[in-house]
């Protein structure tokens, strides 16, 4: 009873402690602007394909499949997660056995993915600590990043852990028989058969004790983590941008003013809504998609390793406009949510944190886009960022005014008339 | 071939006749003005001349699209180009369009339609691979047989409208043998030049970009290399200067070789 008790408690704990970070996280959505979401039939498709089969993440197949590995065992292992908490409520042990051979099915890939998963784990912290990838590097990597991604490992290596030993004791104390099935575990509990059931029952308790608390602990740590993509990749594919990684979305304020200065006479529609700024300073001239593309970076740096800005040295990295994104929303949201919108520190992150001349070396070739697992656009937000600079301060590279001065007057970027159009075509044979 | 001078019909000149081409051709400002893309517009205006297909070029009338200046931030500009664009593509009732630039056939198949510009729109490549298909074009090259070769792609044809093939297709059926670069298809690198680059200098960094991405062209060992898109051929031969090599590897459009499979 006391231990149905203390683990209620720990669970109310969990429960409040994660319903007070989303709602933290919801008033900072509440910042941002508006981007509509339709097309549900084809989200469905993109989730299956990006999400539950990675198929974006296996682009790198062999680190690719490693990640899916642990992809795929979470979602098994959850099952058993689940079935802990109810245990832990009711008190009793093993609660869903009762679904005979799917449970057995279930418990078993469970217990077999613990092992591969840890083995998996295993070798990313080798590739991060001992050999120099150079993704895991830049100047937007700072400790904490590596640090984090560290301590996440950790934890899911030590869930494992617990996962075995709970697996393996749960054999051990019932010789008689028990419910599941446990491929690796069985093999290894003959180890421990000469224990004593109360050895035996202590070990277990520890076990199933720290693995369930772990998961709690980890529960309310991702939010606060670049581990944070556990919870927010698949509603971040499921949400992802739909459109051709070609187009940029027409902007309507613009369209507004656009129509009337081709066409004076014509009433300007009222309908549409004021213009507000043009294109993105900070992070509430961005769209809620664009946040949550930056809550679900993990800072894999597969887009900046291959950005052929930051291939040849310039300052550009896509993974830091979005861990940049997601720091100056932290820094200035609770600001705003509790000052009002017109809040103002006199800082934005264009400048503060975004430079121009990292802006201006994107070429919008979209292998960032192309290559990020959980379907973050980077070009449209670095794109909004220069809508911002050119519209609003007239700030671009002195070469892309003439550029804009020569479409104006001549109606092509260079300084050519379109009197010699047609010179090609001369003496064509 | 023949030394007799080929008319190219321009778009108000057939319409004053009471037609309306099935295709028009959207040469683009690259075509029209830089030296090196212009041949690539004459040979595929041969190619269309010799296949004798139903078209017209706009001429004095094309202006840009409006992409540089969208991609640089300009949507004001952007905007007002397309509307102009669209005013004078909707009043020829144009239906299809072709183009030898892939950042005029994305922005004319995915810019456009917001606006009220709704077209066919063909990439060269993509309207050689059907003629190719229809048995209307010859692609076997006798002289280029066994040529090594390595295809560049325009970001704006593969990441960004997902085509990688027709090229590939047309190189196939040359008989060239295409050694593909070590980043190809969708994980090709750019060429530099993409988002407006092609109009101002590069960030500072360590190395340009298209000097990179012509290394690894070269690296293939191929003696040409062939582009579809005007902004790339201009970074391939500007790369291939860089490293001394316009002697030894020439850079071809797709339209250029088909215009030798053709003898024109």
């Amino acid at each position: 009873m006391i231990k149905q008790i203390v683990f209620t408690a720990a669970l109310l704990i969990t429960i409040i402690i994660f319903f007070y970070t989303i709602s933290t996280i919801i008033k900072k959505i509440r910042l941002t602007k508006p981007y509509p979401i339709k097309d549900f039939g084809k989200r469905f498709v993109l989730l299956l394909k990006v999400a539950v089969a990675q198929s974006t993440i296996l682009r790198r197949p062999v680190v690719g499949f490693m990640h899916a590995l642990v992809f795929w065992g979470f979602i098994i292992i959850l099952f058993g997660s689940i079935e802990i908490v109810f245990d832990g409520i009711s008190g009793n042990e093993r609660t869903f056995a009762f679904l005979g051979p799917i449970y057995n099915i279930v418990i078993g890939l469970g217990d077999l993915f613990a092992y591969i998963i840890f083995l998996c784990i295993i070798a990313f912290l080798v590739r991060r600590i001992f050999m120099h990838i150079s993704r895991f590097q830049g100047v937007e990597m700072k400790a904490v990043s590596h640090r984090d991604a560290n301590i996440s490992l950790l934890l899911i290596m030590i869930l494992m852990v617990t996962l075995m030993g709970t697996n393996i004791f749960y054999i051990v104390l019932h010789p008689e028989g028990y419910s599941g099935y446990f491929p690796i575990s069985a093999y290894l509990a003959p180890v421990f058969e000469n224990m004593s059931g109360n050895t035996a029952y202590f070990w277990h308790e520890v076990n199933w004790w720290l693995h369930i608390l772990l998961i709690f602990f980890f529960a309310n740590y991702l939010p606060y983590s670049k581990h944070f993509h556990v919870f927010m990749s698949l509603p971040n594919v499921f949400l992802s941008r739909l459109e051709s990684l070609g187009k940029l979305d027409t902007m309507k304020n613009v369209l507004r003013e656009v129509r009337y200065m081709l066409n004076p006479d014509e009433t300007p529609d009222i309908s549409t809504e004021v213009p507000g700024l043009f294109g993105v300073k900070d992070v509430n001239d961005a769209t809620w998609k664009n946040y949550f593309d930056a809550l679900t970076c993990t800072q894999c740096g597969r887009c900046t390793d291959v950005c052929p800005a930051n291939i040849t040295g310039k300052k550009l990295s896509p993974r830091k406009i979005f861990i940049d994104f997601r720091k100056r929303m932290d820094e200035i949201g609770p600001k705003l949510i509790k000052n009002g919108a017109e809040f103002t520190d006199s800082k934005s992150l264009v400048r503060n944190y975004i430079s121009e001349e990292e802006l201006w070396a994107c070429t919008t070739c979209n292998a960032c886009a192309k290559e990020c697992p959980v379907n973050i656009n980077h070009p449209t937000l670095i794109v909004d960022m220069r809508r911002y600079l050119v519209m609003e301060e007239s700030s671009a590279p002195g070469l892309l005014n003439n550029m804009f001065a020569h479409i104006e007057n001549n109606g092509a970027p260079w300084q050519y008339s379109a009197e010699e159009r047609m010179k090609w075509a001369e003496n064509l044979k | 071939m023949s030394n007799k001078e080929l008319k190219v019909p321009v778009m108000a000149d057939v319409f004053a006749q009471g037609r309306t081409p099935e295709y028009l051709f959207w040469v683009g400002c690259a075509g029209a003005y830089d030296d090196r893309y212009k041949k690539v517009t004459r040979a595929f205006a041969k190619i269309l001349l010799h296949l004798n297909v139903d078209f017209a070029v706009l001429g004095n009338e094309e202006r840009c699209t409006g992409d540089p200046a969208r991609r640089a931030g300009n949507e004001m500009l952007y905007q007002m180009m397309a509307l102009t664009n669209i005013e004078t593509l909707n009043a020829y009732k144009i239906k299809k369009i072709i183009t030898i630039c892939p950042h005029c056939y994305n922005i004319f198949k995915n810019e456009y339609p917001d606006l009220g510009g709704k077209y066919e729109v063909i990439h060269h490549t993509q309207f050689l691979k059907e003629m190719l298909e229809l048995n209307k074009l010859k692609a076997v090259n006798d002289e280029l047989k066994e040529r090594l070769v390595t295809y560049h792609d325009p970001c704006y044809m593969g990441r960004a409208n997902n085509e990688y093939d027709c090229a590939r297709s047309l190189l196939d059926n040359m008989g060239v043998k295409n050694i593909e670069m070590r980043r190809h298809k969708s994980f090709a690198l750019c060429c530099g030049a993409g988002g407006a680059q092609m109009f101002k200098e590069a960030e500072p960094g360590h190395k340009e970009v298209f000097i990179e991405r012509t290394e690894e062209a070269l690296e293939t060992g191929a003696k040409t290399i062939v582009t579809s898109c005007p902004f790339c051929m201009t970074m391939i031969t500007d790369g291939l200067k860089y490293k001394n090599k316009e002697e030894q590897v020439v850079n071809y459009d797709i339209a250029e070789m088909i215009v030798q499979s053709l003898g024109l």
